[in-house]
């Protein structure tokens, strides 16, 4: 009986020696060598997998910054450069300073100022009633109010206005990830350099239309009349297919722009009180 | 008299074709026209007229840029407004050519006359150029160039002509109207098109729900190689690979097309308009349009030139009825809601359809119970249910690989859907992203 029991135990014991010695050389012949600093700059990024960096998750980022030698390309928007700046730390890197961005509408089409012609009640996102026609008032480059944008948002910055039916940013939330960028069928959302107080000039609509069509469609659109391009005093302001648009980057915040758009489609938001003998009322009180 | 069918899936909607045995009323040209420049599948042609030109009907106004796109005619006599960018049914502006119309001088190469002519001692060659110049496309909507459907490519071979004179939408009756009257000519043009092919074999199919014209048809096709065979009633039996496998029990592969198993499919509104080109000189200015609707006053089939607005079809079809909660460019299976009255009638209008608040509201979308009916009636043999939701969470290269491209939107999916879930708009929003990754794979 005893005999028994030695044998299975000397067996068994054989064969479990056997195999660790097989499984030691196997896993010594087909190791895989993971650079430890991917998994101490993951640590590092904000683990949001979001895609705003262009990479599908945090690790596949991580990885990238470790192999890179020339970082031009790679920045995780929702870290920004306080993140860049311990990956680079950790990899002993330079890492390349950028503005910090935030998402800006450009659609200024309110019930009040945009007329409805009628009424969609198809399948309720943005790229299917853009595929199918101009929606429900006749601007085809018009914000659709259908959401597609709120639905992406990972980070809960976006949500719908329901007395304007136009999507609105919460700057503090907003991390420029881009997802909305993307999502949206008509190109309304940009990504604008975050200035001081969350303050920011903008040109509230993209539409391409001549002044007379646009301003049929919309009473606050663009009319492309350029009187913003020649008031600038700092060239930030480019003028094409009857649309302004003022460069975030050149834009120095002088309000100039804001006060000559005949239609005010130049938006200023979070600036003080203007001093009243401006004519305008600033737009940051309506809001 | 054995009826066929196509062996999968469809649908059996009711038929209401209120304005079937009306009389084709030839409309005279409205007071402006607007032609756009893309009615037809392709690129667009490009224009050769300036405003302030004086035009004719029947004159050159776009040329054909490329391969697949034909030429457009001016469908009435008079001057060119402008060249701009006009809303279309969609509401989008495309570019057209607006004319106000003066009188109705017509250029002089095209006979008027209502003679028949027969026979035709043109070469194949010629009949493909002829239907070029006069710029047809599928009538049936598609609006795909007919010269380039008669160009049998090089390995191939066409065996047989279909003629579909199936109109298998729900309301519209312009096929049927059309085979009703201009019963000689449609055979004279399918007989050209049978030349410009050079096929010996040619079959008409009609539904059965069109006794009249499956008799009327055989009495004009006797003793012609063209035969007419009549086919059960069922949706989308006019759907080009449906009518294939009706009629011939062929099966035309994914992702090819009817003339991979040795057929060409052309609408019977198309035969007719190719026998109006070839041997009249006409090219194709004017077109069958039903307008119908339940409240309407006078459902109707009218002859309208291309170009007029289809307010004005409304308005001579007994206006617009109170009730109507939306105009459909189409049959209401396929149609699209036309977002203005003001767009103009294109080539591809087969009809238009005001329907009434009950018709016309979308039900509740309630969750997917998984009982399988769209994938039992989709004729194409796809899975609607997997397609919508790989839509709607993005998996564009999924729905590749589920075939999504066979889809031939005819909408039985979403007719049939207890949860009335919108299974056809999430598919056809697929098409256009797939479509998209593959035009930029081919690119690379």
């Amino acid at each position: 009986m005893s005999q028994i029991i030695l044998f299975t135990i000397v067996t068994l014991v054989a064969i479990g020696a056997a195999a660790a010695i097989i499984l030691y050389f196997v896993a010594q012949k087909f190791k895989v060598f993971e650079d430890p600093r991917i998994d101490e700059v993951e640590e590092a990024l904000p683990a949001a997998n979001c895609g705003g960096c262009g990479f599908p998750g945090c690790r596949n980022f991580a990885e990238t910054l470790v192999k890179s030698d020339s970082w031009d390309d790679l920045f995780c928007p929702v870290g920004g450069n306080e993140t860049m700046a311990k990956a680079a730390a950790i990899l002993g890197k330079e890492a390349i300073e950028q503005a910090p961005r935030v998402a800006v509408i450009r659609c200024n089409g309110t019930p009040e100022f945009r007329p409805r012609y009628n009424v969609y009640d198809g399948a309720p996102t943005c790229a299917i009633a853009h595929s199918l026609s101009t929606g429900e008032g006749g601007c085809p480059h018009g914000c659709l109010g259908l959401a597609d944008c709120v639905v992406v948002c990972n980070f809960d910055a976006i949500h719908m206005d329901p007395v304007t039916d136009l999507p609105v940013v919460i700057d503090d939330k907003c991390t420029a990830c881009g997802a909305c960028v993307e999502a949206c069928p008509r190109d309304i959302i940009e990504l604008r350099k975050k200035n001081k107080k969350d303050r920011k000039i903008f040109v509230s609509c993209i539409n391409e239309e001549k002044g007379g069509v646009a301003k049929k469609n919309c009473s606050v659109a663009c009319i492309g009349c350029s009187k913003c391009f020649q008031v600038c005093p700092h060239e930030a302001i480019t003028m094409e297919n009857n649309l302004a648009f003022i460069d975030s980057d050149k834009c120095k915040l002088c309000r100039k722009c804001v006060i000559v758009c005949p239609t005010n489609a130049i938006h200023e938001l979070h600036f003080p009180p203007r001093k009243t003998d401006k004519t305008e009322p600033a737009e940051a009180e309506t809001k | 008299m054995s009826l066929k069918t196509f062996s999968r899936g469809g649908v059996h909607p009711p038929e209401h074709k209120l304005s079937a045995g009306n009389a084709i009323e030839v409309l005279a040209p409205p007071e402006i026209v607007v032609i756009p420049i893309s009615q037809h599948l392709g690129a667009p042609s490009k224009v050769i007229v300036a405003r302030g030109d004086q035009v004719k009907v029947g004159q050159l106004i776009a040329r054909s840029e490329g391969f697949v796109s034909t030429n457009i005619h001016s469908s009435v006599s008079g001057k060119v407004l402008k060249v701009d960018r006009f809303m279309d049914s969609s509401g989008y502006r495309k570019m057209a050519v607006q004319i106000q119309v003066e009188g109705d001088q017509w250029v002089e190469t095209i006979d008027r006359s209502d003679d028949l002519v027969r026979n035709t001692v043109l070469t194949s060659e010629d009949i493909r150029k002829k239907i070029l110049d006069a710029g047809i496309v599928g009538l049936g909507g598609a609006t795909f160039p007919s010269h380039v459907k008669l160009m049998v490519p090089g390995g191939k071979r066409a065996e047989y002509l279909l003629v579909n004179g199936v109109e298998c939408e729900p309301y519209l009756t312009s096929d049927h109207a059309l085979m009703m009257e201009r019963s000689e000519e449609l055979l004279s043009g399918i007989q050209i098109l049978m030349k410009g092919l050079g096929v010996e074999k040619a079959i008409l199919g009609i539904e059965n729900n069109k006794p009249d014209a499956i008799d009327k048809m055989k009495k004009v096709v006797e003793g012609s190689a063209v035969r007419v065979q009549g086919l059960k009633v069922k949706y989308p039996q006019g759907g080009e690979k449906q009518l294939v496998q009706a009629l011939l029990k062929r099966e035309v592969p994914s992702g090819g097309l009817p003339i991979d198993v040795g057929v060409v499919v052309f609408n019977v509104g198309t035969a007719y308009a190719a026998y109006e080109a070839v041997m009249k000189n006409r090219p194709l200015i004017d077109r069958i349009v039903s307008v119908t609707g339940k409240s309407m006053e006078k459902p109707s089939n009218f002859q309208v030139r291309i170009g007029t607005p289809i307010s004005l079809l409304v308005e001579k079809a007994g206006g617009l009825p109170d009730n109507t909660s939306k105009v459909i460019n189409g049959g209401p299976m396929m149609g699209k809601a036309l977002s203005t009255l003001d767009a103009p009638v294109v080539k591809g209008s087969s009809g238009i359809l005001l329907i009434g608040d009950e018709e016309a509201r979308r039900k509740e979308v309630k969750p997917c119970i998984r009982c399988t009916k769209c994938v039992n009636v989709c004729p194409m043999g796809l899975e609607p249910y997997l397609l919508m939701t790989l839509s709607e969470k993005g998996l564009f290269e999924r729905m590749e690989s589920e075939k999504v491209m066979d889809c031939i939107e005819c909408g039985s999916c979403s007719y049939t859907c207890p949860s009335s879930r919108p299974l056809l708009d999430y598919i056809r929003l697929g098409k256009a992203e797939v479509g998209k990754i593959m035009r930029a794979r081919r690119a690379v």
